[in-house]
Parts: structure tokens; sequence; C-alpha cells
């Protein structure tokens, strides 16, 4: 319908192959390869024709690459027997596919330095938002942190994109012992960085986007919701997130986000609906918020 | 010589293009849609509940995979109706369909203040009254599930609504007599009705054995409730047969939809299948013109509560 937005479209798998703990599928895919910005991610319909899984998969985009026309790669790790089903593909054999979905990581205008955190799998949208940056010339480095060594995503990858890769796990089996952000606070010193990209679970996320208010340098987040549908229908996916307004709306991470400035989402709140949300129970409109007119079209604190 | 079938059909005083309804609650604000498939192309699109004032929902987790369907508790989120009025009703007018507005209230007087604020002039076709949101109370029960309440929102709503815009009663399948509650809500002066919304449901995580959903029970949806939602209409049409009806539960093929039509519906209404398929409600129009070409069918009123007549009494061409 329009020249950015989603597409549906029946593609045939290239490959499925194995990433640490991971499968990767990719499948061709040309009108989402040339749509695709990074932090966008795609759903995926699994069990068939008939299948009995009703609900869409979403996984975040983790390689574009020209081929055949233009090919997208996702990863997944087999949680159920949706992700089950799509591990056991094939190549040629054909997947339902949306995307690409959601806003996507605003890029710097100037060459400036970056630091990436990701935590386990949660990292794939790094790879490409990496790639994007060092076209513009930005300084990249790398905070990637997991469980265990086998969960620490693309370590080889991250040491050939990045000025430098820092990597810690919990068990301290690879990198240092710990958690991303006992080491964010040592990089961004060492590295002079301008600004941070960060993507994984929520509570790592929250973390990350402390320490960057801490250190006072701006943070992107691309925040990980259960998701029905990912278009942006069902609802599902909210989050609480602090508008321009300072109005707390609960926001669809598959449409308003994924991808939120680190600030405006209230972490700690993530879960539940704070009292002071629109519309939360109890909530009165407020002679300063009875024009929640104009707040409406600035609704969710993005980018 | 392909002869096409006329989609055309009627809900009281309103025609619709096309019997093919992108159901309240599962259309979003229409935008999100209209990024796949031109809206206007339906028969009409059904927005969110709308409410008196702006409402954040139940926390997250608010869904949950069941076997095909999901139970969902959204607890009606949205912007209130100043914010939809002055927002998302002029989009809507903007793409040129026909739009169906759903009304919530947690009483008699909200339902009646909400439609007040929907007039014609404003391109609001019709007015569906949610009066069977699961999640509308949170106490696992619907809000209306007597029939002298049910009868006493749609007479508020009736009295204050513009006489130009019809008012269909939305019920669920899950109450004691779902054709009696139907015949209450036409009695107070509902213009047709809308049938079924979701069942009342609950999952249970495996793992923590707690509610999966933050809200206890949600509501089930998807083709696992059909033919509840199919028995429900046809008993409703066998009853009332004047009384139009919009039948929905489950449909995610042509042919699904054409059930519902046999069993009474007028027209249909495709709620969750749009999570799993964004472009079903034009896939399934569709199939079902393409269904009725096929077996000669020249008006798709011929075929409105076929399952009520004898074999053979459906003539194609």
């Amino acid at each position: 319908m329009s020249e950015n937005g989603p597409v549906q479209t029946r593609s045939p798998v290239l490959t499925v192959r194995r990433v640490d703990a991971y499968h990767a599928i990719t499948v061709v895919a040309p009108q989402i390869a040339e749509r695709f910005r990074s932090g966008q991610f795609l759903s995926v319909g699994v069990g068939g024709e008939h299948s009995s899984m009703l609900l869409r998969r979403p996984f975040a985009i983790h390689d574009v690459k020209p081929d055949y026309g233009g090919t997208v790669e996702f990863l997944f790790a087999v949680r159920g027997a949706g992700t089950a089903w799509l591990a056991e593909r094939r190549s040629r054999d054909l997947i339902d596919i949306v995307g690409p979905l959601g806003r996507p990581f605003p890029l710097p205008r100037d060459p400036v330095n970056c630091v990436l955190v990701g935590g386990g799998s949660g990292a794939a949208p790094l790879f490409p938002l990496a790639h994007a940056l060092r076209r513009r010339g930005c300084r990249v480095d790398f905070v990637l942190g997991a469980a265990s060594a086998d969960r620490v995503f693309s370590a080889i990858s991250a040491r050939r994109i990045a000025e430098t890769a820092t990597f810690t796990t919990d068990d301290g089996s690879f990198g240092v012992r710990g958690r991303v952000t006992d080491a964010l606070e040592r990089v961004v010193a060492d590295a002079r960085s301008d600004v941070v990209y960060a993507c994984g679970p929520m509570p790592m996320l929250g973390r990350v986007a402390a320490a960057a208010a801490r250190m006072d340098i701006p943070v992107q987040v691309a925040v990980e919701e259960d998701m029905a549908c990912g278009t942006g229908l069902c609802m599902s996916c909210v989050v609480p997130v602090v508008g321009e307004d300072g109005i707390t709306r609960m926001a669809r991470a598959c449409l308003d986000g994924p991808v939120f400035r680190g600030e405006r989402v209230r972490f700690d709140d993530v879960g539940t609906i704070p009292f002071d949300a629109l519309g939360a129970p109890g909530w009165k409109a407020r002679a300063d918020e009875q024009g929640a007119t104009g707040a409406a079209d600035r609704e969710a604190g993005c980018a | 010589m392909r002869v096409t079938c006329d989609l055309r059909t009627r809900l009281g005083g309103l025609e619709l293009a096309n019997p093919v309804v992108a159901a309240a609650g599962c259309a979003g604000t229409g935008r999100e849609l209209a990024r796949f498939y031109d809206i206007a192309r339906l028969g009409a699109v059904a927005t969110k509940s709308v409410m008196l004032q702006p409402r954040a929902g139940r926390p997250a987790p608010r869904m949950a995979e069941s076997p095909s369907g999901m139970v969902s508790a959204v607890g009606l989120q949205g912007p209130g109706v100043e914010v939809f009025v002055q927002r998302d009703l002029p989009w809507l007018q903007s793409r040129g369909g026909t739009t169906v507005v759903s009304v919530a209230g947690s009483s008699a007087e909200e339902y009646a203040e909400v439609a007040r604020r929907l007039p014609a002039a404003a391109g609001v076709a019709m007015i569906e009254l949610n009066l069977s949101c699961v999640d509308s109370a949170g106490r696992g029960s619907h809000f209306v599930d007597d029939a002298g309440e049910a009868a006493r929102v749609v007479r508020a709503v009736r009295g204050a609504a513009d006489p130009d815009v019809p008012v269909f009663a939305k019920l669920a399948a899950d109450v004691p007599d779902p054709v009696a509650l139907a015949g209450a809500c036409v009695e107070a002066g509902a213009d047709g009705l809308s049938m079924v919304n979701c069942l009342r449901g609950m999952a249970i995580d495996p793992a923590t054995l707690r509610p999966a959903l933050a809200g206890g029970m949600g509501g089930v949806s998807g083709p696992a409730i059909r033919p509840i939602a199919v028995g429900c209409v046809y008993r409703t049409h066998a009853a009332l047969p004047e009384v139009p009806i919009i039948g929905m539960g489950g449909v995610g093929t042509g042919a699904d939809a054409l059930e519902f039509i046999a069993a009474g519906a007028s027209a249909v209404a495709v709620g969750t299948v749009n999570f799993a398929d964004p472009s079903a409600c034009v896939r399934i129009l569709r199939e079902l013109e393409e269904l009725l070409e096929e077996r000669g069918v020249d008006r798709i009123t011929d075929v409105v509560g076929a399952a009520h007549r004898p074999m053979g009494a459906v003539q194609g061409r």
C-alpha cells in the first residue's frame, strides 16, 4: 500500500542454519529487504496453512543481503511448538512473513561514537545497526552479554565490525563475569561514546537506560514484549512510555516501538499500569489534560 | 462470460457494498490495516470500543495462545470519545469507507453519553454496543449478562443517539439464553444484532501454575469458537427472522463467512484472524465472492438464512 510500509509475502526459505545456541533462517524477500531499516522486525506465521497456532511470531531482523533480489535473516531459539516447526523448515519451503515492522533506530547525522549493548539473541538487531553506523563513519563498540558462553551471540562478527567488543557472561565462562552494565561505563569512558543503543531483555534494558542517564548520554532501546499480531491491532505488547507532553501512555511495542528513547520507558513499571498513566484506574481528566486532543498526536516518546 | 454476484447487503436501513466487516477490537483504528490494503474495499470497518474517558486497559500479559484461538484481556484501552472524534473518526471518514463505531461503558448513562457524540454527519454509519466485553468489568463477568440490564443500555442509547444512526447490540454466546437476550435488545430498540463476542475463559501458565493473563479471566476468540457462534446466529435468526445480524466468531475463510450467512447473518465480521493474517478481510471477501459465483448465486441476500430452508430451496443459476 505504501512505499515504506510493511508487506506480507509468502517467501521461500533459502537456508536454515545454527548460529551458536540459535537457529537462523534466511528467506528471499526483496520487498522487505529493500524497505528494512535497522531495529525493525518481521513476524512469521507458524504451523502451515491449517495451523491451530494462530498468533504470528515476531523476530528481529539480523541481516539483510542483496542476493536473489534481497534476502532477510532472522534468529530464534526453539521455545515451543511454533519455533520447533520453524526450525524444521528446509530450503524452498514457503513461509508467511510480514515486515518490516516497527520504528527503526534513529541514526545520528554526524559521525559520532556509538556503543551497542545487547543481551543474548536479543543482540541480533545490533548487527545491521552496526553496519549502518559504520557506513556513516561512526565509531562502533560492542558490549554483549549472556548467561553463558554458548549464548553469547555472534562474538566473531561483533569483533569484526566494531572497534572493540567486550563480552560478559553470568557464569564467567566467556569474557568478563557479570552483567553488561558492569562493563558499560568503562567502555563508554575508553571509547568516548556519545550515544548508547541497546536491545535485549527488559531488565537489562532498564539497567542500561539507568547507566546511560548517570553518564548523561542519550540511549535508544529496542524493547522485547510478547506480541500476538505485530501489526498494532491486538494491543497485547504494551509498555508504559512517557510522551513528549510528560503523560504516560500504554504504547504498543510493535507499532510505537520497538525502539524508544531509553529515558521514556518506565522500566520499573513494565507489566503494570502505572497509577498516573493516561486512563489508569481512578484516573481523572485534569484541566491541563482535557486538551488531550493535541496530546494524542504526540503520543509515545519515540525518537 | 463471468457473471458476478451482487454482494450488496442490508443491515436495516444501512446498505453495505459487501458483507465483510473488520470486527471491533481487531481492526485497530483502521490505520494499521490500511498499510496492507484499501480499507474502503470492505463492507465496513468497526472501531475499537470507544468509552467516555481515556482508558489504559489491563497490565500485560494480555494474551495467551490457545488451540485455534487466543485468550485475551486488553481491558478496553483507548483514547476516549473526545480524541476518537477529533483524531480517528475524521481519518476513517477521509478514506471513504463505512465506519461502525463500537461503544462501551460502565453504565447505561456512559453508553448514551458516548453515543450522543457520534452523529451520522461525522461519518458514523452504525453504533455497535459492546454489551459483552469480558474484560470491561474485570471480574470475569460481562458488564451486561442480564436481559433487563442490556435492554436498559439499548434504550438509553437509542434515546440519545442520532436517529439516522442504526444501533446494533453486540452480544455474548455464553449467557443462559442468548436468544432471549437478543430479543430483549430488539424490544428495547436495537436495529440489529452483532453476535458473538468472545467467550469467557482462562489460560494457566504450566510453569507458574498461575493464570497466564494479568487479568486472570479473558475472552476466548478465534476459529475455536466458530461452531458456537454459528449456532447462536442460527437460533437467533430462527426466532427473529426480520432482525439483521452481523455474524462473527472465528471467521478465517470465505467458506466460514458463508456458514454465518447461511445461518442467518446479513454481514460477517472478521476478528482474531486479522492478527494471524493482516490481509484476512480482503482475502475472505475474494474467497466468498468466488464461492458464490461457483454456486451461481446472483445476489448474496438470496443465501442469507439458507440453512433454515429445506434442502434444494436455494437455487443457483
